[in-house]
């Protein structure tokens, strides 16, 4: 090892992190990497030896909700060194330059580390008036992402928005709000990472993936790395036992929500929705939304603001509903069933729009709609 | 005269730009634009008013919980629904934690780069830093040695050559005027503070599930069953818990944060003459003590204008109203007219350059902001108004604070109308808050162990129970100021949604009349050394905490796209 590549040691040791404290690090890593826990040891070795790769986070249509997650991932003090173990060269909410020495800073890592940097994207991309919907030192948020991305070496779009479009892109996408990969087609790696807003400790092991293996993961059809979103939350679910026992909460409050019961006729969309919250949980582990007693609500799935609503309503078409059934078969029909309300809302809004002359400026392409309704696995 | 243009304002929230007219080293004119757009409001037409909390809460990440509350509150105004107590406690919960946990953040992550200059830390005696850090507060992280390592471990970083999110900044302006071991201290409590935050905000996953976008609010109540037997709700485990954080919350921000902030200030005490904007002051009032509508608010809501601290005006939301003269939107009725959130029209309509551009038209229309008004005034909100409101009321503890921090600083209450004063109110209210939410917590406790474990009122959940149509308004105190919502339901659907939020009332342009908005009214008279590096415009807009995802917002009863106007 040489000196400039062993900066991670001695950055731990000067925050007075021990070898065995960052070696318990990386067994939580491997375990959010759903890898066996022998992995650990190569992970340590390979982060160790790696260069602090340059990193770009932009914002676009965003409410700063992935950056708050990021500052909020891992085990505080350990985690934070992957925080730092990340040349952040741009990022609007932390950075310390503004105006055109912020724009400097950019210019200059797209120019200088062309084909090397990770380029970050929060936010969807407007595409109606001429891009006036979201402008950063007077460019548009649509000419920014093309450069931007265009020249890293990979991006991830991170949050429901940037992966898919999300609240900005609900109908009826009143600003023509584009995902990252429909506003800049055919980009060199692409990895989404969805939900509202993603898990910070999903990024970071992302970074860490990367850093081990030195190469990207591998990912389903929406591009979500298989190690954060490859079960349905269901499957997962604290609470499963209680859906295959027919314990269901009924009202709020009641004896069965109190007793932690199974939240399907609430309205959870756990069946439907493929992420890790329930392995990994949020804010150091310390709880989940169904933990909290509310149902899910399918934030890491594509269209979620049109397909899951309402909210409350409970899935329908599911086979076998109350009794040992087969997750996949409940998790399809479930689908099938939302899809078919969100077809019958849809239309209902898009009538009446269309009857006042109004076409919503961009809807997601039918094949993104099909594909939506199948079992991603 | 020159133009200074400062796009993007970076460490806020959302997309701002600010334009200026610098003449003589001093600020003579300046506009505030937002410059994203989204149309949430757009996109609430249609839906069930029960899911509305969850599309709001997404218009800000950072102040995650306000647009959530602001939305059940304002549904259940419509329907009736009426929360039970031990929901008013959880929600007080979650609503204090997030200001002690955003104001922090403010302060260390967001506003101190205007203050602190990070290599000036660098050449700091670890020795004098550790006597200046004792010598104003008893926290025990305050050694030579600790110092020590907090330096090494910033000059390995710059020695690195990877200066990251510190790069290209201000360093060594005149304008910084710390001494090192100032600086070395504020460096080392950015480096707590983030990990202070990420700990403490665990709080909201136990009352919420998850931060950012807590997933436990409900129309009518909260989903957080409480029980103190039970291994799947709010238990003696959970309150434990809550209380052991509270107590570490307590601790950071007075025995850390509100030292700091003294310290800081009293080698930028100029800055309690600049920056003091419209002069008017509105606050909603916060955190409910009982249970009726009307019940008694821990920090109270009223109205101080002009400055003038002898009273304060009974709040009265019918003279709100919001004027789009300067805004891309236009009214039916002509851009000078001004229209009540009730009966709010709009109609977004781009008139700006087109991008790229290098100046906006700020005789014309100039920002995605609309200019709200309360009785035709501009007024500011946020945590100054919220302590001069409290102050003026008689809040005994407020007063105390308040006049602890004058007295320290030797200045008299005038002082608060400034720059420097906006920056102090928010250290003051979260030291206020912060002891408070013992209170609230105790109470909950108290509720479970007499059996009262109700979080829901049922009897308004199901659609068939609200009348045919139904309007509310749903008002809270967000981190940033008074966040109001207003919705019209007709046939178990949302009709009409509206919100007027802090950062419209603070960052908004120009009204019909050409009176500025708080941000432009404040940068007027302030310094800037060197037009190219104006740290003293961001000290300025810094101190209101801007959150401009928050402030952009519109109804289109038409829905429609909106056309492009390309500028001549």
């Amino acid at each position: 090892m040489t000196g400039s590549e062993n900066w991670l040691i001695g950055e731990l040791e000067r925050r007075g992190v021990s070898r065995r404290e960052f070696m318990g690090f990386c067994a939580v890593m491997t375990s959010a990497l759903a890898l066996p826990r022998a992995v650990g040891a190569q992970i340590a070795a390979a982060i160790e030896t790696k260069k602090k790769p340059t990193l770009v986070w932009l914002e676009f249509q965003d409410c700063a909700g992935n950056t708050e997650s990021f500052l909020r991932a891992g085990r505080p003090t350990v985690a934070d060194i992957i925080l730092d173990s990340i040349s952040v060269d741009y990022h609007e909410t932390i950075m310390a330059a503004a105006g055109h020495r912020a724009e400097q800073a950019l210019a200059k890592t797209v120019e200088e580390l062309k084909g090397q940097y990770i380029a970050v994207v929060e936010g969807s991309i407007p595409t109606g008036a001429g891009g006036a919907y979201c402008t950063i030192g007077g460019r548009s948020a649509l000419d920014l992402a093309r450069e931007v991305c265009g020249n890293a070496a990979a991006t991830v779009a991170i949050g429901t928005c940037a992966a898919f479009g999300g609240i900005p892109a609900a109908a009826p996408n009143p600003t023509g709000a584009l995902s990252v990969a429909d506003a800049v087609p055919g980009l060199k790696h692409l990895i989404n990472l969805p939900a509202c807003p993603a898990n910070g400790e999903n990024l970071a092991a992302l970074v860490v993936y990367y850093l081990t293996f030195n190469r990207w993961p591998a990912l389903d059809r929406y591009h979500r790395p298989l190690f954060a979103y490859g079960k349905a939350i269901h499957d997962a679910c604290e609470r499963r036992a209680h859906y295959d026992a027919g314990q269901y909460v009924e009202q709020w409050g009641d004896p069965g929500h109190r007793a932690g019961y199974c939240l399907f006729k609430m309205g959870c969309k756990g069946p439907v929705t493929y992420q890790n919250c329930p392995n990994v949980g949020w804010n150091s582990h310390t709880n989940w939304p169904i933990g909290c007693g509310h149902p899910c609500i399918g934030c890491a799935e594509p269209d979620f603001w049109d397909k899951m609503t309402p909210f409350y309503a409970h899935l329908s078409g599911v086979p076998g509903f109350g009794l040992h059934s087969n997750v996949d078969r409940v998790g399809l029909w479930a689908t099938a069933g939302v899809a078919a309300a969100f077809a019958a809302h849809g239309v209902v809004q898009l009538g009446k729009r269309w009857a006042q002359g109004d076409r919503p400026a961009s809807r997601r392409s039918d094949e993104k709609k099909k594909s939506a309704q199948g079992d991603p696995s | 005269m020159t133009h200074v243009v400062v796009d993007p304002v970076t460490r806020i929230e959302g997309h701002l730009r600010i334009e200026a007219e610098v003449d003589g080293g001093v600020v003579r004119d300046a506009w505030s634009s937002s410059t994203m757009f989204r149309g949430i409001e757009i996109i609430l037409k249609g839906r069930d008013p029960r899911d509305a909390w969850a599309f709001t809460q997404r218009i800000c990440g950072v102040c995650t919980t306000v647009h959530a509350i602001a939305s059940i509150r304002a549904v259940e105004n419509a329907i009736g629904a009426v929360p039970p107590p031990n929901a008013r406690l959880l929600r007080n919960l979650v609503m204090a934690s997030q200001m002690v946990q955003d104001h922090v953040i403010h302060f260390y992550h967001l506003h101190a780069l205007d203050w602190v200059d990070i290599v000036s830390a660098l050449s700091a005696d670890p020795g004098a830093t550790a006597s200046l850090a004792q010598s104003i507060s008893d926290w025990p992280k305050s050694s030579a040695t600790y110092f020590a390592g907090v330096q090494n471990r910033v000059k390995a970083f710059v020695e690195r050559g990877q200066l990251g999110p510190f790069a290209n900044a201000y360093w060594g302006h005149p304008a910084y005027r710390l001494p090192a071991e100032a600086n070395l201290m504020a460096v080392a409590h950015y480096l707590e503070a983030l990990d202070w935050q990420r700990e403490f905000i665990r709080i909201h996953a136990v009352l919420g599930g998850k931060n950012p976008h807590l997933q436990s609010f409900l129309v009518g109540g909260m989903a957080t069953p409480v029980d103190p037997d039970s291994q799947a709700a709010i238990n003696v485990g959970s309150i434990a818990a809550m209380r052991d954080m509270i107590a570490n919350a307590r601790d950071f921000v007075t025995r850390v944060y509100l030292p700091d902030l003294l310290a800081v200030a009293s080698f930028y005490k100029d800055w309690a003459s600049y920056g003091a904007g419209v002069g008017n002051y509105m606050a909603y009032g916060e955190y409910p003590e009982e249970d009726e509508p009307t019940a008694p608010l821990y920090l109270p809501r009223g109205i101080i204008r002009g400055r003038d601290i002898s009273k304060v005006e009974v709040l009265d939301p019918a003279q709100i109203t919001e004027f789009v003269t300067h805004s891309w939107y236009d009214y039916e009725g002509g851009d000078d007219a001004s229209l009540h959130p009730f009966d709010g029209e709009t109609r977004p309509n781009y008139t700006g350059p087109e991008p790229p551009y290098e100046r906006l038209d700020t005789d014309g229309k100039y920002s995605w902001l609309k200019a709200p008004r309360y009785g035709g005034e501009p007024m500011e909100v946020g945590p100054l108004a919220r302590m001069l409101v409290a102050y003026v009321s008689g809040h005994q503890r407020v007063q105390e604070l308040v006049n602890g921090a004058l007295a320290h600083l030797g200045v008299g209450p005038a002082a608060l109308f400034s720059t420097l004063g906006r920056v102090a109110a928010r250290g003051v209210e979260t030291v206020v808050l912060a002891e408070k939410m013992d209170d609230w917590l105790s109470q909950l406790a108290e509720n479970m162990g007499s059996g009262e474990l109700a979080i829901h009122d049922n009897s308004k959940w199901d659609p068939s129970s609200w009348p045919a149509e139904c309007s509310g308004a749903g008002f809270h105190e967000a981190p940033r100021g008074a966040l109001g919502h207003w919705v019209h339901i007709k046939d178990g659907a949302i009709a009409n949604y509206q919100c007027i939020v802090p950062s419209t009332w603070n960052a908004g342009p120009r009204d019909g009349v050409g009176k500025r908005g708080p941000y432009e009214e404040a940068l007027i008279g302030t310094p800037v050394a060197d037009p190219e590096q104006p740290i003293e415009i961001l000290r300025t807009v810094h101190s209101f905490d801007p959150c401009m995802a928050c402030g952009v917002h519109v109804v289109d009863p038409a829905g429609r796209e909106l056309t492009r106007v390309r500028a001549v």
